[in-house]
């Protein structure tokens, strides 16, 4: 996985669809990220921040009774043990960094969960700069605490109002934040979507993950690599940072959408965001909501490099269903003692829909677990209970795995 | 007859006549039609015809309201068109559209269909000049005036390149920000007007951020006309009849052709 054109294009997809105001602060954005990325001395930094602070590497931890209850041999990439509880720390480091290079002392952001607003947050603590979080008025009600972790950190979080008061609406929202304060401030933006640098930028402080995991795996598989790697897909920015790892191995890579968001099944090519990728979008082309179990996971595209990697054939896109990811969640909590988080629960139904006949019995398998559960207990629990805080203790099946 | 967005731009800009650009939000209010008949009887020189869209990124709350309304009424691009093929209205009419409506119809089928409608102008903000290659040559084709963007932010030699592939009016972006009414007219409004005139010969209309008579009057001492939007929608999201917008369209007139004779003076 190279970089794109000199236009930002992965093949047919990606771009730069913007607004004449917001192309030379996109131009400057990729010729900063261009040389920082050649600078050593950048890397450095960074990898000394990811080191110390952000808690890399992340271990791979084989999944001994998950591997027997399934009959394949599951790995997880634990995202879930970084600061911050999920991969979204590495992006934001990265790119709080560059904007420190760049002379801005703003940060601002969309979220969605609230994960990346979280990770923005606590970058901007950490630098000093002051911090704005745009988040859909309906996701903040789904969010609270989150809202409440980012105000803690010292972020202003802005109820984003218009459309449809989600993710969607909330990039549109930062990006009109950001064309009207250019001079000191960055747009950090948390997948690998928008315009061109962004999809290659984000990969790139993604790939951090990916290149561990190969040499992890590496080490575990007596030098081999994992026959599979999965990870789940909403922008696609963890997906892409493993598959920029595995890219050029033999690993078959598969990405997992949520059944409710899921782009790349049911979108059409179209243009949003910045950006030409697949996109849950209407016969006249307005984009519609995604909605599923996991705020995270709803966004009604899919990052530019992914719809590529799809075209040409090096990466297979499938999709979750609610109930497949809340079986799945219960299966690693009770077999591993790993409460994943409600994204990369996907990534695991998947694995657990496909073990024994997609992947044969016996081959090994790489999941990126993108982040921890504990911001999804509660709706986990109202979900299995199907009564808001009762209280009353959960018969948790892990349904429809079979015993090997 | 309707006259082409090209042509009488060039005419009434020869003429020496500051030009008056009206936006609307197709689809806004029920009698959106009629509302673009009061743009035409107030003095507009032309009418941006917005096509609604989901995502309007580079709209502030005004339009964005509009938008959300038109949508929420139905309204389709290809219903839109067929509307304005039907309006007896002299004044030349533009689209203006988000990229992924032009992008999901096609670009011959979008161009065709705006030529049915009459239509010979088109405006789409997020169509940067580095993609808008394929888009421009159909609606060449169709004799459809692709109008470009030039924003404060613009470096020279780009700057150049864009007025070069634009089409009846150069757009000069008013100041760096989304559309919607601002109290008092940025300096970037009147400065883009000055750097933007010796780089083409077509006229230069400055956008965004002009919302009174007397705004429209400052800038248009700086630039060959104006173009104004979320003044004119928000006064419809507020209840204004037909009547009223037409008479707030013959002030922002006014306020242009006052600058006219006292430059001409």
């Amino acid at each position: 996985m190279g970089p794109p054109d000199a236009l930002g294009h992965f093949g047919s997809f990606g771009g730069r669809f913007v607004p004449e105001s917001l192309v030379r602060a996109c131009v400057e954005l990729e010729q900063a990220f261009g040389s920082a990325w050649q600078d050593p001395r950048f890397h450095e930094s960074l990898g000394e921040i990811l080191r110390s602070y952000g808690g890399r590497p992340t271990p791979v931890t084989e999944c001994h009774r998950l591997s027997e209850r399934l009959g394949v041999r599951v790995l997880l990439k634990r995202e879930d043990l970084a600061h911050t509880g999920s991969h979204k720390l590495n992006n934001v480091i990265g790119q709080s960094l560059l904007a420190a290079r760049m002379g801005k002392t703003r940060l601002i952001a969309e979220t969605g969960a609230g994960q990346h607003g979280v990770a923005t947050a606590t970058a901007a603590a950490l630098m000093g700069m002051s911090c704005v979080v745009y988040m859909g008025e309906v996701d903040m009600a789904r969010q609270a605490l989150n809202v409440f972790r980012m105000e803690l950190l010292g972020a202003e979080v802005t109820a984003v109002c218009s459309g449809s008061r989600t993710l969607k609406d909330a990039v549109n929202e930062a990006l009109r934040d950001w064309v009207a304060n250019l001079d000191d401030t960055h747009y950090c933006l948390g997948s690998v979507m928008g315009p061109h640098p962004y999809p290659w930028m984000v990969r790139e402080f993604q790939r951090v993950l990916g290149d561990e995991a190969r040499e992890q795996c590496r080490e575990l598989l007596g030098g081999a690599d994992p026959d599979w790697v999965v990870a789940c897909v909403g922008g696609g920015s963890n997906a892409a940072g493993t598959f920029a790892g595995f890219a050029s191995t033999s690993a078959r890579l598969v990405g997992v959408e949520a059944a409710g968001g899921a782009a790349m099944t049911h979108g059409l090519p179209g243009v949003v965001h910045g950006m030409r990728s697949y996109l849950l979008q209407d016969e006249a082309g307005q984009i519609s909501e995604a909605e599923s179990i996991s705020a995270g996971l709803d966004y009604p595209g899919i990052g530019p490099e992914h719809a590529h990697l799809a075209d040409i054939g090096r990466a297979v896109y499938d999709q979750a269903t609610d109930a497949e990811v809340l079986s799945a969640f219960t299966l690693l909590a009770q077999t591993e003692g790993i409460i994943p988080a409600l994204e990369p629960a996907h990534a695991l139904a998947w694995v657990v829909r496909n073990a024994g006949t997609t992947i044969a019995s016996g081959q090994s398998v790489l999941v990126t677990l993108s982040g921890r559960g504990d911001k999804d207990v509660a709706q986990v629990r109202d979900l299995l209970s199907g009564d808001v805080g009762s209280g009353q203790q959960v018969a948790v099946d892990p349904a429809g795995v079979p015993e090997r | 007859m309707r006259e082409h967005l090209d042509a009488r731009l060039a005419s009434l800009h020869s003429a020496g006549r500051k030009i008056l650009v009206a936006y609307l939000t197709a689809g806004m209010a029920p009698n959106w039609t009629e509302m673009l008949q009061a743009l035409a009887a107030g003095g507009a020189d032309a009418i941006e015809i917005g096509l609604p869209f989901s995502d309007p990124m580079i709209d502030g709350p005004v339009i964005q309201r509009a938008c959300v309304r038109a949508i929420a009424a139905g309204t389709t691009p290809q219903g839109v068109l067929s509307e304005v093929a039907r309006l007896d209205i002299e004044v030349p009419l533009a689209v203006m559209t988000y990229y992924n409506l032009v992008f999901r119809a096609g670009h011959e089928r979008m161009a065709g269909m705006m030529a049915d409608a009459g239509v010979t102008g088109a405006i789409v903000p997020d169509l940067s000049l580095e993609e808008s290659g394929p888009w421009c040559e159909s609606a060449d084709r169709h004799g459809i005036a692709t109008v470009m963007l030039v924003a404060p932010s613009t470096p020279e030699e780009r700057a150049r390149l864009i007025c070069d592939r634009s089409r009846a009016f150069v757009y000069a972006v008013g100041l760096m920000g989304v559309t919607g009414e601002r109290a008092a007219l940025a300096p970037s409004a009147t400065a883009i007007g000055e750097r933007l005139g010796p780089l083409t010969e077509l006229p230069v209309c400055v956008g965004i951020g002009v919302s009174s008579p007397s705004q429209a009057s400052q800038v248009s001492a700086h630039a060959d006309g104006v173009i104004v939007g979320s003044a004119i929608v928000g006064r419809i999201l507020d209840g204004a009849e037909p009547d009223e917008v037409a008479a707030f369209t013959a002030s922002l007139r006014r306020g242009l052709d006052a600058n006219a004779r006292s430059a001409g003076a």
